[in-house]
C-alpha cells in the first residue's frame, strides 16, 4: 500500500524541460493526454497533408515526372492510412479526453491508465508505419490494401501498414472502451441520459461503434500479416484462399470507421449551434435517436463500398437501399441544426465559423452520398474522382471542419488561452475556398473519366484543366494550415487569457476553471436537466450546486508503464516484420514483447492505489 | 458578413456548375456523353439523383441563408435571450417523412436498373468475350470465334456483348465510362456484364482498382464498327496466317529476330491462347503501343527496348537479351506489319 502526500499537484510551476517531459511521458490525467493526442494526432495530420500536396503537385498538369508511378502509390496510400488512422481519430480522441469527463461532471476517466496506454499505442503504430519511409519504402497498396495487391506487394511496406495499424488499433480500441466505461459509470448526481450534451451522447455511440468495428479490422490484420509472413493464404486464390473476403472484413471495419470518425463532430456541432444561439438543442430526443440510427445502419452497408464487386442484383439492391436510409436520420440533423438556430442569437466567430461551412459543405457530400447509393449510377463513380470527391466532402466537410471547430471552441478550456480570432477567421476562410476549389471539380473530372489512384493521366482527355484548379485549391488549403499553426504558436506565446466561461456556455465544462484544476470539479456538480450550467446561469445563480461535500479526492498515480509497454511492442514490431528475412530478427520478438509483458508484470504484481488530496488542500485553493 | 457567405457558395456553384455544362469532357472518355446501353442507365440515375438533391440542397440552402440573415446578432444589437424552444413534431415529422418519399422515388429506378443490367438471359445468343485482366493489360479472347486480341477490343454497334471478365493476378476493374459503368476483374471468379455501343468510335476504357504501379498506365480501348464490318473483322481474324513471312528486308530480319529472342515464350500470333504476355495477332492496327503511347515506330523502339521506363513493375521486364536500337527497330518494322483485317480503328468512324 502506497500513499502519497502531494503538497501541490495542481499548481503548474515553470519547470525544466526534462521535468515536463517526464510529466507528459508519465501522465494519466485525461486533460494532459488529451493535450498529447493533440500534438501527436496534429502532428501526423501535417504529414498527411504533406502527402497530399505531393500527390496534387504531381497531377498539376498531365504526364508529370515529379514522383515515380511507384513512390506515388506510396503517398496515396500514406496520406489515407495518416489521415484516418493518425489524424482523424487522435484528434477526436483529443477533443473526446479533454472534453468528456468535464461534460458529465467526472474528476477523470474510468480507466486513466488505459487511457494513456491507448495514447501510447496509437504514437508508437503511427511512429512504425512511418518509419517505413525511411527503411525501404511505405506501403503501396492503398489503405484499403486490397488482397491480392497487398499480399504480394514486394518489399515490407505493407508489413508495416500491418504492424503499425494492428499495434494503432489496439490503441483505438481500449480507448473506445475506456469512453464506453467512463460515460456508463462517471456522470455526475442527476446526469441522466437524457441529459447528457450531444458531444458526449455522441461520443458514447461512436465508442461502441469502435467496439464492434475495430475487432474485425484487428482479425483482418491478422490475417493479412500470416500471410504475408508466415505463409498462410487466406487470400491466395490459387491456394484455395479468397481475395474478395479481404474487402468484406475490411469494410464491415471500415465503413463504421467513417461514421467513427463523423458521429463526435455532429455531437460537438449540436453543442457549438446551441451554445452560439443561446438556445437548446432543438429536437433533443430526435437527435439523440438519429445518431443511434445512423451507428446502427453504419454496420448494415459495408458493401456499398463494392458494388462492382460482382455480388449480383439483390445484394446490390438491399445495400443500396440501406445505404440510403441513412440520409434520412441525417437530413432530420441537419434540419433540426438549422432550427436551433431559428429564432436565437447568433454569434459568428472562428469557431461557429466553421460550423457554418459545415453545413452546406456536408449537406452537398450527404446529396452525393445518396447519389453514390444508387447503384448503376455508382458503376460509374466508383473508384473515380467523383468518390474522392464525395468522401472528402463528408470527411473533411465533416471531420476536419469540425475538429477546427472543436479547437477553436475548446482551446481555452484545453490550454486557458483564447485563439486569436483573426488568424482563426483567416485560416477559415482561406481553407473553406480552397476546400471547394479542391474537391467541387473533382465529381466532374470522376465522370469525365478520371479514376482514382491514378498517378498520371495523359494531356487532352478532358482532364487537363480540372486537376489545375483542384490543385490550385489544394495550396489554399495548405495555406490555411499554416496560418493554424502559427496561431498555435502565437496564442502559446501571446494569447489572450480565457475566462472560465468565454462563450456563455451551457454545458459542464464551462463550469471549471480555464484550465481546469487536475481533479476538475472540487465537488461534484449536482445536474438538474439538460444543459446544466445554463439552467443555474438563468436561475441567477451563475455557477454549478455542489452534490456533495467537500472531501478528499482520490487521484490515480502517474506511471511509465504505459508508455513502456507499447515500446516493447513498436520493438517487438520490427523483429515480426524482419524475421521474414532473416530468423535472427526473431530475438528482437523477443525483447520487444519481453518489454511488454515484463511491464504488464510489473502492473498486475504492485499495488498502486494512487493518492488522495486532502480537503485541507483544496479549501486552500482559491475558488 | 454572413449574408455575403451563402450569396458567396451559391455563386459558386452556379460558376462551377456553368463552367461544366461548358464541356463534359471528351466524348470517347466522358460518362456525361453517354455512347452505349450501360452509360446511359447510369447517367440516367445520375440526373435523376442529382435533381433530388439539388432540389434537397436548394431548401437546406434557403433556410440555412435567412437563419444567417435574420438572427444574426447585428452589431450593436442588445443582448437578449431566445425562448428555448424544445422542438416541434409537425416540423420534425415533415422533415423525416419528406425524405423518405424522395428516396423512395430513387430507390425504385435504381432497384429496377440494377436488375437490368445484370440480365443474363441474352447471353447464349451474343457475342460472348472472355476478358482477362493482367498487370497491366487486357487480354480479350471471342468465345466461338477462338480469336484472340490484346488491348483493342472490337465490337459490333447495336448489339449486346456479353464479357465474362477474370484476373490472372490482382483485382482490377473494367471500365469504359462512355459505353458502360465498371466491373471489378477478380481472380478468383468469372464476373459478367454485358456491354452495347450505339455509335461507331473508339473509346477509352481505364483500369479502375488499384493494381499495382502502372495502374494508370493500363489503358485499353474499345473499337465499336458496324455488325458488317465487324463480320469483316471475325473473318479476317479467322483467316490470320501466323506463319506469314514478312515483306521487306528489315522487317524480315525482325521476324527472325523475333524468333530468336524467344518472344514467343510470351507472346502469340494467331488465336494460341498463351497469355503471359499481350496477342500481337493484329498488332499493326493497334491504336496506341503498350496502351498508353501514340502509336508510332519510335515509340516501339523505345517501349521494346526499355519497358520499365514506360510501365514499371511490367512482367516483360529482363525476359528476353538485351537489344541493340537497330535489333529494336527491325522487331517493330515486323510488328507493325501484322495487319490481318481490312478493318482498321479508321472505320470506326474516327
Amino acid at each position: 500500500m502506497r500513499e502519497v502526500k502531494v503538497v501541490s499537484n495542481a499548481a503548474t510551476h515553470k519547470r525544466g524541460f526534462g521535468a515536463v517531459l517526464w510529466d507528459y511521458l508519465t501522465t494519466v490525467d485525461h486533460k494532459k493526454v488529451a493535450h498529447l493526442y493533440l500534438f501527436g494526432g496534429g502532428f501526423f495530420f501535417l504529414v498527411g497533408g504533406l502527402e497530399a500536396m505531393l500527390i496534387r503537385i504531381q497531377l498539376v498538369k498531365p504526364n508529370s515526372e515529379f514522383l515515380s508511378n511507384g513512390l506515388y502509390n506510396e503517398v496515396l496510400t500514406m496520406h489515407g492510412t495518416t489521415m484516418i488512422f493518425l489524424a482523424a481519430m487522435p484528434l477526436i480522441f483529443a477533443l473526446m479526453n479533454a472534453i468528456i469527463p468535464l461534460q458529465i461532471g467526472a474528476r477523470d476517466v474510468a480507466f486513466p491508465f488505459i487511457n494513456s496506454l491507448g495514447f501510447w499505442l496509437f504514437l508508437f503504430g503511427g511512429l512504425i508505419l512511418n518509419c517505413s519511409w525511411f527503411l525501404g519504402g511505405a506501403p503501396d497498396a492503398g489503405w484499403t490494401s486490397y488482397a491480392p495487391l497487398s499480399t504480394t506487394s514486394p518489399g515490407h511496406g505493407v508489413d508495416f501498414y500491418v504492424i503499425g495499424l494492428q499495434i494503432a488499433g489496439a490503441g483505438t480500441l481500449i480507448g473506445g472502451i475506456n469512453f464506453l466505461v467512463t460515460i456508463v459509470n462517471m456522470r455526475a448526481p442527476g446526469m441522466t441520459y437524457m441529459r447528457m450534451p450531444l458531444f458526449t451522447w455522441a461520443s458514447f455511440i461512436t465508442s461502441i461503434l469502435i467496439l464492434f468495428a475495430f475487432p474485425a479490422l484487428t482479425v483482418g490484420l491478422f490475417l493479412l500479416m500470416f500471410d504475408r509472413m508466415f505463409d498462410s493464404a487466406f487470400f491466395d486464390v490459387s491456394l484455395g484462399g479468397n481475395a474478395v473476403i479481404w474487402e468484406h472484413i475490411f469494410w464491415i471495419f471500415g465503413h463504421p470507421e467513417v461514421y467513427i470518425l463523423i458521429l463526435p463532430l455532429f455531437g460537438l456541432f449540436s453543442d457549438l449551434f446551441s451554445t452560439f444561439s443561446k438556445k437548446r438543442l432543438f429536437g433533443y430526443t430526435a437527435m439523440v435517436f438519429a445518431t443511434m440510427l445512423i451507428a446502427f445502419l453504419g454496420f448494415m452497408v459495408w458493401a456499398h463500398h463494392m458494388f462492382t464487386v460482382g455480388l449480383g442484383p439483390v445484394a446490390n439492391s438491399i445495400f443500396a437501399i440501406a445505404t440510403m436510409a441513412i440520409a434520412v436520420p441525417t437530413g432530420i440533423k441537419i434540419f433540426n441544426w438549422l432550427a436551433t438556430m431559428w429564432g436565437g442569437q447568433i454569434t459568428i466567430n472562428s469557431a461557429m465559423l466553421w460550423a457554418l461551412g459545415f453545413i452546406p459543405t456536408f449537406t452537398l457530400g450527404g446529396m452525393t452520398g445518396v447519389m453514390v447509393a444508387s447503384v448503376v449510377a455508382d458503376y460509374q463513380y466508383h473508384d473515380s474522382y467523383f468518390v474522392v470527391a464525395h468522401f472528402h466532402y463528408v470527411i473533411v466537410g465533416g471531420t476536419i471542419f469540425g475538429i477546427f471547430a472543436g479547437l477553436h471552441y475548446w482551446w481555452p478550456k484545453m490550454f486557458g488561452k483564447i485563439l486569436h480570432e483573426g488568424m482563426g477567421k483567416l485560416t477559415f476562410w482561406t481553407f473553406l475556398i480552397g476546400f471547394h476549389l479542391t474537391f467541387f471539380i473533382q465529381h466532374f473530372l470522376g465522370l469525365m473519366g478520371m479514376p482514382r489512384r491514378y498517378s498520371t493521366f495523359a494531356p487532352n482527355q478532358g482532364l487537363d484543366l480540372g486537376n489545375l484548379i483542384s490543385t490550385i485549391g489544394a495550396f489554399f488549403m495548405a495555406f490555411g494550415v499554416i496560418v493554424f499553426v502559427i496561431n498555435v504558436f502565437y496564442t502559446a506565446a501571446k494569447g489572450e487569457k480565457a475566462p472560465d466561461d468565454p462563450w456563455d456556455g451551457r454545458t459542464l465544462e464551462w463550469a471549471t476553471a480555464s484550465p481546469p484544476a487536475h481533479y476538475n470539479f472540487k465537488q461534484v456538480p449536482l445536474v438538474r436537466g439538460l444543459d446544466p450550467l445554463w439552467i443555474e446561469k438563468t436561475e441567477g445563480k451563475g455557477k454549478m450546486t455542489p452534490s456533495e461535500p467537500l472531501g478528499e479526492i482520490h487521484m490515480p498515480n502517474p506511471s511509465i508503464l504505459p508508455f513502456m509497454m507499447s515500446f516493447g511492442l513498436f520493438v517487438a514490431g520490427f523483429g515480426f516484420i524482419y524475421q521474414v528475412d532473416n530468423k535472427a530478427w526473431l530475438a528482437v520478438v523477443v525483447i520487444g514483447m519481453g518489454i511488454t509483458f515484463g511491464s504488464m508484470l510489473i502492473r498486475s504484481l504492485k499495488d498502486d492505489l494512487g493518492y488522495h488530496i486532502t480537503k485541507e488542500e483544496l479549501e486552500r485553493e482559491a475558488d | 458578413m454572413k449574408g455575403w457567405m451563402g450569396k458567396f457558395r451559391a455563386l459558386t456553384l452556379f460558376g462551377s456548375l456553368a463552367l461544366i455544362l461548358s464541356g463534359c469532357g471528351q466524348e470517347n472518355l466522358s460518362a456525361l456523353i453517354p455512347k452505349g446501353y450501360g452509360a446511359e442507365k447510369s447517367l440516367d440515375l445520375i440526373i435523376l439523383t442529382a435533381v433530388i438533391m439539388l432540389f434537397v440542397l436548394i431548401i437546406v440552402m434557403i433556410l440555412y441563408v435567412t437563419v444567417l440573415v435574420r438572427f444574426r446578432k447585428k452589431k450593436g444589437q442588445k443582448d437578449f435571450i431566445p425562448k428555448q424552444v424544445e422542438g416541434n413534431k409537425t416540423l420534425e415529422t415533415i422533415w423525416t417523412v419528406i425524405p423518405i418519399v424522395l428516396l423512395i422515388i430513387i430507390a425504385v429506378p435504381t432497384v429496377t436498373a440494377t436488375f437490368d443490367l445484370a440480365d443474363q438471359s441474352e447471353a447464349s445468343k451474343s457475342l460472348n468475350v472472355e476478358v482477362t485482366g493482367n498487370q497491366y493489360w487486357w487480354h480479350f479472347n471471342y468465345e466461338g470465334e477462338e480469336i484472340q486480341t490484346s488491348q483493342d477490343l472490337y465490337i459490333p454497334t447495336g448489339e449486346r456483348v456479353y464479357l465474362n471478365m477474370k484476373s490472372s493476378d490482382v483485382i482490377h476493374s473494367f471500365w469504359v465510362p462512355a459505353i458502360s459503368g465498371k466491373m471489378d476483374v477478380n481472380p478468383e471468379n468469372e464476373n459478367t456484364m454485358f456491354i452495347e455501343a450505339y455509335e461507331e468510335g473508339v473509346y477509352y476504357g481505364k483500369c479502375a482498382e488499384l493494381c499495382g504501379p502502372s495502374h494508370a498506365l493500363m489503358d485499353f480501348k474499345i473499337i465499336a464498327v458496324s455488325p458488317e464490318e465487324f463480320d469483316q473483322w471475325v473473318e479476317d481474324m479467322k483467316n490470320v496466317d501466323p506463319e506469314a513471312v514478312a515483306e521487306g528486308e528489315t522487317a524480315q530480319q525482325g521476324q527472325a529476330l523475333f524468333q530468336e529472342s524467344n518472344c514467343m515464350g510470351c507472346h502469340a500470333i494467331g488465336s494460341s491462347p498463351v497469355q503471359v504476355g499481350p496477342n500481337l495477332t493484329n498488332f499493326g492496327e493497334r491504336t496506341q503501343v503498350a496502351g498508353i503511347l501514340d502509336y508510332n515506330k519510335e515509340n516501339l523502339i523505345s517501349w521494346i527496348m526499355d519497358p520499365e521506363s514506360i510501365k514499371p513493375g511490367n512482367k516483360m521486364t529482363g525476359k528476353y537479351p538485351d537489344l541493340s536500337e537497330e535489333e529494336a527497330s527491325k522487331i517493330a518494322d515486323y510488328l507493325m506489319q501484322l495487319k490481318p483485317s481490312s478493318i482498321t480503328p479508321e472505320d470506326a468512324g474516327k
